[in-house]
């Protein structure tokens, strides 16, 4: 098992052609991944790294069958392309695309919760199921297909923790990168809780950073319902107060907001919270150990 | 992106919200005009002088060297031009820009706009931003305007109150009364305070606003509703469509060497510590700063090289680094996904030859794709530059380098 994408996905790739979309589509396939097409509108008809192109997602769920999509179209035309994907009955709507403006996503997101879709990102990795689908930019040969689950929101530090868990003999059920922009379709608790279902996903890994309230509310969940050890780190425990949050922010986001106080909540919540990057790999090893339902 | 008060009200004055008025001033003499051309425009006989840079706390704040604060009451137009000579020039410290200080190149000199009535004045806050938690914009407004509204918020958190919109819908009439009705007006004030909230709203969406905050929204003596200040910052995501907004961008209030990074698409913030760092990737970079505090020293920078890191990044990103004097060491530390761990090897070789006099030592930690590859390219270069796979190994030599080993 593993959750969002396996063998049997039928993934299309937005903005296909393009050469983002070209470049991590040919890395996709060669990783395995079950690519079944691509859109790129005024290209339909065509073909693409040996692949199907449609002039729309409908096209493509239509033709090919498609149930998960993978978005690399440039920023301004992204938010319309993940309202596509979901008006045209995509189930996982993966978008890698940085940069979004604010006010396109608070429309995508009120848009897609009328839709029956999960969408992951904007401005992440994507998502890894080892050995079976690479649907996103990461690089396959780290990792190593096993049983611990991962949830980031950040790419290379995402790499780093399963680099290190590869290295320490642990391999991985499912990665998923959620994010760093400020409205992501899926929350650090959704995913949580996503993998905790999952019966083969035996511990997770959840890595968050500054700003915002989610790896609180997760932690909160965990602490609730969690049945496996969950090793957590935040980033920025030396970042500058206030670089992007003007104050007004500060009133919204509360006392959550800071590496410390999300750290604090953590460990609070059981979860085996980690001061050093360093130490993601080993430190799992340890709870796999040590936990106790 | 953060702009000035007097570009905020701009904002505000195009989409209908009524604002104290103001004109901008760059000198004594101008000011001085300034003021005397709105006392034609409004009849008023005093003025205010407010210092425009990027931070708040100005009215606390003092300019260096000098008992003035950032923001002056003139009760005269020799008055005006006295207060704008100490005010404008200096450099301002407030709570927001720490002890070195903005320097202040404008002043907004405003139209005292508080008692054109019989009746008594009254201040209130209110600000428009994103909650993330809900994903849509929320509307927070209190009774007690004028002060620190973190303040307020923990002190007494009932005075505040919050609504949210959504946006399909936008912000409605019953939720704009809801506001009005809840900071206690009524009458023509009440009348008032619906349509600013309202056009406040329409001036948050059409201009991309990150956050706007109006501390204080003001109702004067004879029941109208006016921002008095205005704290905006937008959303750099969307200025590519803003291009009138874009051109608000004031780079004499950034730092020079941030400046400099994001004309090579680099992602600079300068710190205070003595160990530099450039990383690929936002969220190493956060965690390469930890780890660094962690093996005994402080991050001088956070720079996120992005997915190119070639020899032309690489040298851009040391010769910012090396500007800043309190770097003692700087930590590479690269993930190769995508880029290979060779090439930025040789990127680094070649960026070090191409500076020449680097005097601080050098730790390269390269993992991902062909790393062993990039380190032995590293050790062999015979530059003072070591090299690392491991991150531990990488916090290690950090705290060598520190030490002086």
């Amino acid at each position: 098992m593993s959750v969002l994408v396996n063998k049997n996905s039928r993934v299309i790739v937005q903005g296909f052609t393009g050469s983002e979309g070209t470049f991590h589509a040919s890395q996709m396939i060669e990783y395995g991944t079950n690519v079944v097409g691509g859109v790129t509108p005024g290209k339909g008809g065509s073909t693409h790294l040996d692949r199907p192109v449609f002039n729309t997602v409908e096209e493509a769920v239509q033709k090919a069958g498609a149930d998960v999509s993978i978005i690399f179209v440039p920023p301004a035309f992204a938010a319309d392309a993940i309202m596509e994907a979901a008006d045209a009955g995509i189930k996982v709507i993966i978008c890698i695309t940085e940069g979004i403006p604010v006010k396109d996503m608070i429309y995508a997101k009120e848009y897609i919760k009328t839709k029956n879709c999960r969408l992951i990102g904007p401005n992440c990795p994507g998502v890894m199921t080892p050995g079976e689908a690479k649907v996103g930019i990461m690089p396959g040969f780290i990792f190593k297909k096993g049983t611990i689950g991962i949830v980031s929101k950040s790419g290379t530090l995402t790499y780093e923790a399963v680099d290190q868990l590869t290295k320490a003999g642990l391999g991985q059920t499912t990665a998923i990168g959620i994010g760093g922009d400020p409205i992501i379709g899926t929350t650090t608790k959704e995913a949580v809780e996503l993998l905790m279902n999952d019966p083969e996903t035996e511990g997770i890994v959840m890595i968050g950073e500054i700003g915002g309230g989610m790896e609180a509310e997760a932690a909160r969940w965990i602490k609730q319902h969690g049945t496996k050890p969950v090793v957590g780190f935040i980033a920025g425990q030396t970042a500058p107060p206030g670089r992007r949050m003007g104050h007004a922010g500060a009133i919204v986001g509360g006392a959550d907001d800071t590496a410390a106080a999300k750290m604090k909540i953590m460990s609070e919540c059981g979860i085996f919270v980690v001061q050093s990057p360093a130490d993601i790999g080993d430190t799992m090893v340890k709870a796999l150990k040590e936990f106790k339902k | 992106m953060n702009i000035h008060e007097y570009q905020g009200k701009e904002i505000l004055k195009k989409n209908g919200v009524k604002i104290a008025e103001g004109i901008v001033a760059e000198t004594p003499e101008q000011a001085m005009e300034a003021a005397k051309k709105l006392g034609e425009m409004t009849g008023c006989k005093v003025w205010a002088v407010k210092a425009q840079i990027h931070a708040g706390g100005r009215g606390k704040g003092k300019i260096k060297g000098t008992e003035y604060r950032g923001v002056m009451i003139g009760k005269s137009l020799d008055e005006v031009k006295e207060k704008a000579s100490q005010i404008l020039g200096g450099t301002l410290v407030t709570l927001q820009t720490g002890p070195e200080g903005k320097k202040v190149n404008k002043v907004l000199v405003g139209a005292d706009v508080y008692y054109p009535g019989a009746g008594q004045p009254k201040e209130y806050y209110m600000s428009i931003l994103l909650d993330r938690a809900t994903s849509r914009p929320v509307i927070i407004a209190s009774t007690e305007g004028g002060m620190d509204i973190e303040e307020v918020a923990h002190s007494t958190p009932d005075k505040i109150f919050k609504v949210w919109i959504d946006p399909r819908v936008g912000l409605q009439g019953f939720q704009a009364r809801n506001i009005a009705f809840k900071l206690g007006l009524s009458g023509n004030a009440f009348k008032e305070m619906v349509s600013f909230v309202t056009k406040l709203y329409a001036a948050f969406m059409s201009s991309d606003a990150a956050m706007i905050e109006i501390n204080p929204v003001l109702r004067t003596s004879d029941d109208q509703i006016l921002a008095v200040d205005a704290k905006v910052s937008l959303d750099d995501n969307a200025l590519y469509r803003q291009p009138e907004l874009a051109n608000f961008r004031d780079i004499t209030e950034e730092d020079p060497l941030e400046v400099e990074a994001s004309e090579n698409n680099l992602n600079y913030v300068k710190l205070d510590g003595n160990v530099g760092c450039m990383v690929n990737g936002a969220g190493l970079a956060m965690a390469t700063m930890d780890m660094i505090k962690l093996s005994g020293g402080e991050p001088a920078n956070f720079l996120d090289v992005g997915g190119g890191a070639n020899a032309k990044t690489v040298e851009a990103g040391f010769r910012i680094i090396l500007k800043d004097p309190n770097v003692k060491a700087i930590l590479i530390n690269i993930f190769g996904g995508i880029v290979r761990c060779d090439r930025v090897a040789n990127g680094v070789v070649e960026a070090y030859k191409a500076i020449g006099d680097i005097r601080v030592p050098i730790i390269v930690r390269l993992q991902g794709t062909n790393a062993e590859e990039g380190a032995k390219i590293i050790n062999e270069s015979g530059l003072k530059v070591r090299s690392a796979v491991i991150l531990k190994d990488a916090a290690r030599l950090v705290q060598e380098a520190i030490s002086g080993k």
